[in-house]
């Protein structure tokens, strides 16, 4: 704790302790995370599940620093957030592309941001593209493409930086199952090529367990961990893993405890309530 | 060719009825030249005008006139827009009284601008600035409120400078509601021109229109101005369309 030391390499992708944060609603405090503390290894998968609004997504934009912690800690490599982090890339929901800039200027658009020269941008943008399977698209616009090549083109942008983290906001979930459970055999692949730290938003539990080293349960609002289920199934994963036992086995015990977060003492007597409370866990 | 004749046809036929209407009332209600004159007469003063050097000094003046009073008033028109679009005091405090000086007729703030200014160029470009002002403010700022927030959160994430939000993203994005603004802010430009020629001075189209009717005393004259004054109209309607799409297509 001397003078600035360069961060220790051991220091986890992501540490949040004693995380706070609410919004203000007509001058009233409406909490929304109350004290999520959480390690995240570096070069790991994360998934974050939880009941619809308990907070997931604002979460992420903590992490982001879009949004001010009102209490608790937020260090990404050891070193605090305190706004918009260069050290993090966030994929939000909608891909959010400028409708009037071709793909490969959408790429860029971090980097011009960043003040980096015409030429350098634009050969790191043709790279990414390639990255994400684009590359003879690069003079298209967004709105010609199709729902999944847009949302490919926002994590390209969000890789621009070379974020060491990458924060996914149920990227994939404007997009059919087929679809879906593609992309999510390309991010594990792109995952392995840029060896960043992911940290992803699902309502999808196969798909958590799929993607995921760890699938961290949140609590309703205002939100807590609940539960943290290690997911024991070893890498490279291919789609026909998603039918290992591990894997049902994962998913029932993450069900269990999305059950104990919405406070159903019937539902978890029952063990109804994954298929009650997320309608959205049969995707996959 | 049959594309094109499609194209052009419709308005052509349109444009033939009109005249040709324009001329039966003449001819069966026998109107003399000075209360109504017919297209074909019209047309002929029109050319003679060009022959004999009527038009052009007059045509210049008011090209003059709409090209500073435009220029100065869209110029102040944007950022005004973008502040009332970004700022809530700023609409409380200022937009009780754009709405009131819109309210007020610009013919009945012309000759106090007179008064003040003369009727030469300034006083001119003043009133048009004036009936410029209004609508393109108003649309930029409604362009501005318009833009997607979450594209300006995923600007934010890759930390923009207030600079490049506004160039990089807001003005891109709000593009097409600022040039409809230009467009009624181009033909209202005419209008304000004439409004303030008539007030005085020596040269413009609205000085020829008074000539004309006045002391010269030819209505095909009038008439041929007002044909002028139209096509000026569509021509600078017309441009301002062509920047629009160039801009669109760098952008």
């Amino acid at each position: 704790m001397s003078d600035a030391p360069p961060p220790a390499p051991a220091a986890p992708a992501i540490r949040l302790a004693g995380l706070r944060f609410a919004f203000l609603v007509d001058g009233r405090t409406v909490p929304v995370l109350g004290g999520v503390d959480l390690e995240v290894e570096r070069r790991s998968v994360i998934a974050l599940v939880g009941p619809n609004g308990c907070g997931k997504s604002t979460l992420l934009r903590v992490i982001a620093g879009l949004l001010p912690a009102a209490g608790g800690l937020v260090e990404v490599e050891g070193r605090p957030v305190s706004g918009p982090d260069a050290r993090v890339g966030l994929v939000f929901q909608e891909p959010r592309l400028l409708p009037w800039r071709s793909a490969l200027a959408n790429v860029a658009f971090p980097l011009e941001v960043a003040g980096h020269e015409r030429a350098a941008r634009e050969a790191r943008a043709r790279d990414l593209l390639g990255l994400v399977g684009l590359r003879d698209w690069a003079r298209t616009r967004p709105g010609e493409l199709s729902g999944g090549m847009r949302q490919r083109l926002a994590i390209a942008r969000a890789l621009a930086l070379q974020p060491s983290v990458l924060l996914l906001d149920e990227p994939f979930s404007a997009l059919d199952a087929l679809t879906r459970e593609r992309f999510n055999v390309e991010l594990l692949r792109l995952w392995e090529r840029i060896g960043s730290t992911i940290v992803l938003v699902t309502h999808s539990i196969p798909e958590a367990v799929f993607l995921a080293d760890r699938v961290v349960v949140l609590s309703p609002r205002p939100a807590a961990v609940a539960a943290d289920v290690t997911v024991d199934l070893p890498r490279p994963r291919r789609l026909a893993d998603l039918d290992a036992a591990v894997v049902s086995r994962t998913a029932a015990e993450i069900r269990a405890q999305l059950g104990g977060a919405t406070d159903d003492a019937f539902a978890v007597a029952t063990g109804e309530v994954g298929r009650h409370d997320e309608p959205d866990a049969v995707i996959a | 060719m049959s594309v094109a004749r499609r194209r052009v046809l419709p308005p052509l036929v349109a444009f033939v009825g009109f005249l040709a209407t324009w001329q039966a009332i003449v001819w069966m209600g026998d109107y003399p030249a000075f209360i109504l004159p017919g297209p074909l007469l019209v047309a002929e003063r029109f050319v003679t005008g060009w022959v004999e050097g009527t038009f052009w000094p007059h045509l210049a003046t008011t090209l003059g006139e709409i090209a500073v009073g435009f220029t100065a008033g869209a110029a102040a028109a944007m950022p005004t827009g973008y502040v009332l679009a970004r700022s809530r005091l700023a609409d409380r405090v200022l937009s009780p009284y754009l709405v009131a000086a819109q309210a007020v007729p610009i013919l009945a703030l012309a000759p106090l601008i007179a008064l003040w200014f003369g009727t030469g160029l300034l006083a001119r470009s003043i009133i048009v600035a004036l009936v410029v002002f209004f609508p393109v403010a108003i649309s930029v700022m409604v362009a501005i409120r318009g833009v997607d927030r979450r594209l300006l959160e995923m600007a934010r994430s890759y930390r923009v400078t207030r600079r490049q939000r506004i160039v990089l993203v807001e003005i891109p994005a709000a593009l097409p509601g600022i040039v409809g603004g230009l467009r009624i802010g181009i033909t209202l430009a005419v209008v304000g021109a004439i409004v303030a020629e008539w007030i005085g001075g020596e040269q413009g189209l609205g000085v020829l229109i008074n000539l004309a009717r006045g002391s010269l005393f030819d209505i095909p004259l009038l008439f041929a101005t007002l044909t002028v004054i139209a096509l000026l109209g569509i021509a600078l309607y017309g441009s301002v369309l062509l920047v629009e799409r160039h801009v669109a297509a760098r952008t």
